[in-house]
């Protein structure tokens, strides 16, 4: 029988925190903005259907980079933690930062047991409040621990050089058609310098929106309203965007 | 739901041990709902009043609830049970929509809501029935529906216009005269309020407009756009306006004989 290499496990977990760094450089990246009425998701995604942001309970949005099965995974998980919660007790006591303690948990165990291969995942965790100052937005890299984030939060491929673009930009309140071109414009930046287009069809956008009337605050952001607001230059079309999102109705 | 059972089925209405009983147990009751169809929608209402025997327990108990953005449910039978199930119903509707990305269809909402009340099958039994009445605008159909159920979770679409609860007999009797199929949604949102004053016209259990503490009845239109409750100032307003017309004509209005 053959002794096994010792493997210091300091190495060992520089390992895997490398092998899951890797796994979610190789995926797009992803903003999450504050702006004046809510928290913005934006992030490219050629797909229509597999979506990178979902809502997870009424005021508490998700978004991922990485492995899709994994955060996909994780994403149901998450719903039902909320789901249950808000079953159990009542729809106020569900909050981003338990859902955030219960990811990092998820995400810690995973990456710390020996016997499974870490999640290739960074998430999101946002949650909208009454006013600016109640939002909430959390990340959790792939080993578990978590970050309590303000204004602006890059995750994926490209993440620091993305967030440093968007920490010197990002102001607070912002418009949404600001905040969003802010997030396009941090995205098509690529890694050497050199920016290209992202077209609208590509782009994959969601809010959370205080102001929305129904307890739920998540909504998509598709087809002519995100190529209005991309259009826009600042006041004139927020007023528009605000009664388009009153009168169509998403999912 | 499957999620639910798995992990915590006590929280399952159906999953409780039920203690033996002796006789009926009183628990508060909802009583009557009712629902009618009109071009672009449909309308689900009921009246504000759950008794416990001959008492009345609450005269301003609500009874019609959004199911989601697209459907409504109105509940009669044991309240306790029926805020809970309405409750879980809801919380499914939603766990779905968010998993999947997308909404049930109408068909598929009331079809679970139907396994839900076999599922009280054994309360119902021991006299805690819960009888809802569900209605939706099909988006794929662009029409309003209503689907009616008994205590055994037998489903059964309705035409046009349908009611459930101790008061149904009057009320569905009312709206059989009083259905056109080209409603507006301003008459049938009327009609609903002639239904329920002529049911509790003549059932007790169920409450009319009560204009002196201003309870009047819970209405709610679903269309294309989705599910909105009219406000307590306008079902005050149809409800006046029918008081005032019952005042001429205690009846309510005449339809032609022949």
């Amino acid at each position: 029988m053959s002794t096994p290499f010792y493997v210091s496990p300091q190495q060992a977990m520089a390992d895997r925190a490398e092998y899951a760094r890797k796994g979610i450089a190789r995926g797009r990246s992803l903003v999450v903005l504050q702006y004046a009425d809510g928290i913005v998701f934006v992030g490219e995604n050629p797909s229509r259907a597999l979506h990178k942001f979902s809502e997870i309970y009424d005021r508490i949005g998700f978004a991922a980079a990485g492995k899709y099965n994994e955060y996909e995974n994780l994403r149901i998980g998450g719903v039902r933690y909320a789901d249950l919660r808000g079953y159990t007790y009542d729809r106020d006591d569900v909050t981003a930062r338990g859902l955030a303690n219960v990811y990092a948990q998820t995400l810690g165990t995973i990456f710390s047991s020996a016997a499974e291969k870490p999640y290739e995942v960074e998430l999101v965790v946002a949650e909208v409040g009454e006013t600016p100052e109640g939002d909430q937005i959390y990340r959790l890299p792939h080993d578990g621990s978590i970050v309590d984030e303000h204004g602006s939060v890059a995750v994926g491929g490209n993440a620091e050089q993305i967030s440093s673009f968007l920490d010197q930009r990002h102001r607070d309140g912002m418009s949404l058609a600001e905040a969003l071109k802010l997030a396009v414009q941090a995205l098509s930046r690529d890694t050497n310098g050199s920016e290209r287009e992202i077209p609208a069809e590509r782009l994959e956008v969601a809010v959370l929106d205080r102001t929305r009337p129904q307890k739920r605050k998540f909504k998509r952001i598709v087809g002519r309203q995100l190529s209005r607001l991309l259009a826009a230059d600042g006041a004139t079309t927020e007023a528009e965007s605000s009664e388009e999102e009153d009168g169509s109705e998403e999912e | 739901m499957d999620f639910l059972s798995e992990h915590q089925p006590e929280m399952l209405p159906g999953n409780r041990q039920l203690p033996p009983t002796q006789g009926v147990i009183e628990a508060p009751h909802g009583t009557t709902i009712v629902a009618v169809t009109f071009p672009g929608g449909v309308v689900l209402a009921g009246d504000r009043r759950a008794t416990m025997g001959n008492i009345i327990a609450q005269r301003d108990i609500e009874k019609v609830f959004p199911a989601d953005e697209y459907s409504a449910v109105g509940i009669a039978g044991t309240a306790g049970l029926a805020v809970e199930m309405v409750k879980l119903f809801q919380l499914e509707l939603e766990h779905f929509e968010k998993v999947e990305g997308a909404q049930l269809s109408l068909e598929g909402k009331a079809n679970r809501l139907s396994t839900m009340i076999r599922s009280n099958l054994g309360m119902a039994m021991q006299g805690l029935a819960v009888v809802p009445l569900f209605a939706g605008y099909d988006l794929d159909r662009e029409k309003g529906r209503i689907f009616s159920y008994d205590v055994t979770g037998g489903r059964s679409e309705e035409h046009n216009f349908a009611a459930t609860g101790s008061g149904s007999i009057f009320a569905r009797g009312a709206m059989k005269k009083l259905f056109r199929d080209d409603l507006t949604e301003e008459q049938a949102t009327t009609l609903v309020v002639q239904a329920l004053y002529d049911a509790a016209d003549d059932d007790s259990a169920t409450g009319g407009p009560d204009v002196a503490r201003r309870i009047y009845p819970i209405i709610t239109v679903i269309t294309e756009d989705g599910f909105r409750r009219v406000t307590e100032e306008e079902s005050s307003g149809i409800a006046r306006a029918v008081l005032q017309k019952r005042l001429e004509e205690p009846d309510g209005p005449k339809a032609a004989l022949l």
